[in-house]
């Protein structure tokens, strides 16, 4: 194996694995919240304006960036929860049962949110 | 960055992370109910305009983000970026249009 | 047994793989591996061990892309096929070959407060510290701690933040930090907060899993961050 295919192989373990999704959905949620504000904030120029927006992204597309967004929360929230069991109540026996459950979670509530918004 | 300043980030981000927590948990659980049956503007606004409970939750939930968020993109400016006080500043700029745009939509979906 | 194909890196910061075969035997180290080259393929290849038996911590360095005690570890383990990669540690600078230079490891250790400070002088006696007192219990793992740089290695944090202390200077300071012998605290606690200190640990736990001793740097920084928060709304620090 090459050497960076076994530095891939070291991190491949449960803390790492959740601090990367932790991450790359913290960043990605930072991405999108000004969008998500800036699509609500149609609002203020009434209800139409909100329902033409709400129009557009009636879409297979959109739908599907949706359920990625809300996987993307929920795998945040499992993840900073582990961090804090982790931090404050130093539960470190407890990790990997922690990255299973933020994981099953979120997969769990991402296909709820699917099976509704389809 | 001074010992109590990396001391108060580290604390202000885990405070908001408790609260994003339960904000995140009825935010999942409201959409889903929300998007059943397709989403319209009138259904939204028929539950929070003039509503002083999401109004409330709107804007605790916006605040909070607005502290948690830049603390995460500054580690990661600093860490992946290399950038120094640009982080710094970076994450502010961002916090501040954060709570401008977040504030608009909550009163977008208030008034 | 078919041969070992050993890949070992040659040089300092600078270099390249070199190929050696070596035979495979039954109960063979990663140790024995490098000391069969040395002997028998190329004289000039530089490595570090003294004990051989997990004591010292000094053969340490990167097989297949993680950090382990080289006399602890069997080929057996480590090998899935005959390919093996050998690397200095990561995050050290390279002295040569599999050698690395441990001087700034150590100095992260000064810097966080590592060096004790008691209060009494040899004419006071021993203190006695109660083996169930709070203190001593939360440190029972961490002052196993042998300095060998394997959690050093291990951690991504001072790949992207270089002046980050580390996982073992900061442990070595938690098990201060809960010395109640110790006069230095609120110095302790001011040297592993900052940018590159203990907050900016972001519990991946590499370290925690390649200890060699079994011990959680993870659980010592932990216990730094709300020592150091707590000094810090309290204007100790």
């Amino acid at each position: 194996m090459t050497h960076s295919a076994n530095a891939l192989k070291a991190r491949r373990h449960g803390a790492y694995i959740a601090f990367v999704l932790h991450r790359v959905s913290g960043l990605l949620l930072s991405a999108f919240l000004p969008l998500h504000f800036l699509a609500l904030s149609q609002a203020l120029n009434g209800e139409a304006a909100l329902d033409a927006f709400l129009n557009w992204a009636d879409n297979p597309l959109v739908k599907l960036s949706e359920v990625g967004l809300v996987v993307m929360l929920s795998l945040h929230l499992g993840c900073g929860l582990r961090v804090m069991a982790l931090e404050a109540l130093g539960w470190t026996v407890w990790q990997k049962n922690m990255v299973a459950i933020a994981f099953g979670g979120s997969v769990v509530v991402g296909t709820i949110f699917l099976l509704q918004v389809f | 960055m001074s010992p109590q300043h990396s001391a108060y980030l580290w604390l202000a981000q885990r405070v908001t992370a408790l609260v994003l927590a339960a904000c995140v948990i009825v935010h999942l659980i409201t959409m889903i109910i929300a998007v059943q049956g397709g989403l319209t503007a009138g259904e939204i606004l028929a539950r929070t305009q003039g509503s002083i409970a999401w109004l409330l939750f709107y804007s605790v939930f916006v605040v909070a983000i607005v502290v948690h968020a830049p603390i995460g993109l500054r580690n990661i400016a600093r860490e992946h970026l290399r950038w120094a006080k640009g982080a710094d500043i970076a994450a502010v700029l961002f916090g501040l249009l954060l709570l401008v745009l977040g504030f608009r939509a909550v009163w977008g979906v208030f008034s | 047994m078919t041969d070992l194909r050993v890949s070992v890196w040659r040089g300092d910061e600078s270099g390249d793989q070199e190929y050696f075969d070596v035979p495979r035997k039954e109960n063979q180290t990663i140790l024995d591996v490098v000391t069969y080259i040395q002997r028998n393929l190329d004289p000039t290849l530089s490595y570090r061990y003294a004990c051989r038996v997990g004591m010292c911590g000094s053969c340490a360095m990167s097989v297949n892309g993680v950090a382990r005690w080289t006399c602890r570890t069997h080929v057996d383990k480590v090998c899935d096929t005959d390919e093996l990669e050998l690397r200095p540690l990561d995050n050290f600078p390279v002295v040569k070959d599999l050698v690395c230079d441990m001087q700034t490891f150590f100095n992260k250790q000064k810097k966080a407060g590592g060096a004790f400070q008691g209060s009494k002088s040899r004419d006071d006696g021993l203190a006695i510290i109660k083996p169930d007192s709070k203190g001593r219990m939360a440190v029972d793992k961490a002052i196993e701690c042998i300095g060998c740089g394997v959690c050093y290695a291990s951690c991504d944090i001072i790949k992207w933040n270089p002046d980050y202390l580390g996982p073992a200077a900061l442990n070595r300071a938690w098990t201060l930090v809960e010395d109640e012998r110790d006069t230095r605290r609120v110095d302790r606690l001011r040297a592993v907060s900052g940018d590159a200190g203990c907050h900016a640990c972001h519990t991946q736990m590499s370290c925690t899993q390649r200890c060699p001793k079994l011990l959680s740097p993870t659980h010592s920084i932990s216990g730094l961050k709300r020592e150091v928060t707590r000094a810090a709304l309290k204007g100790e620090i």
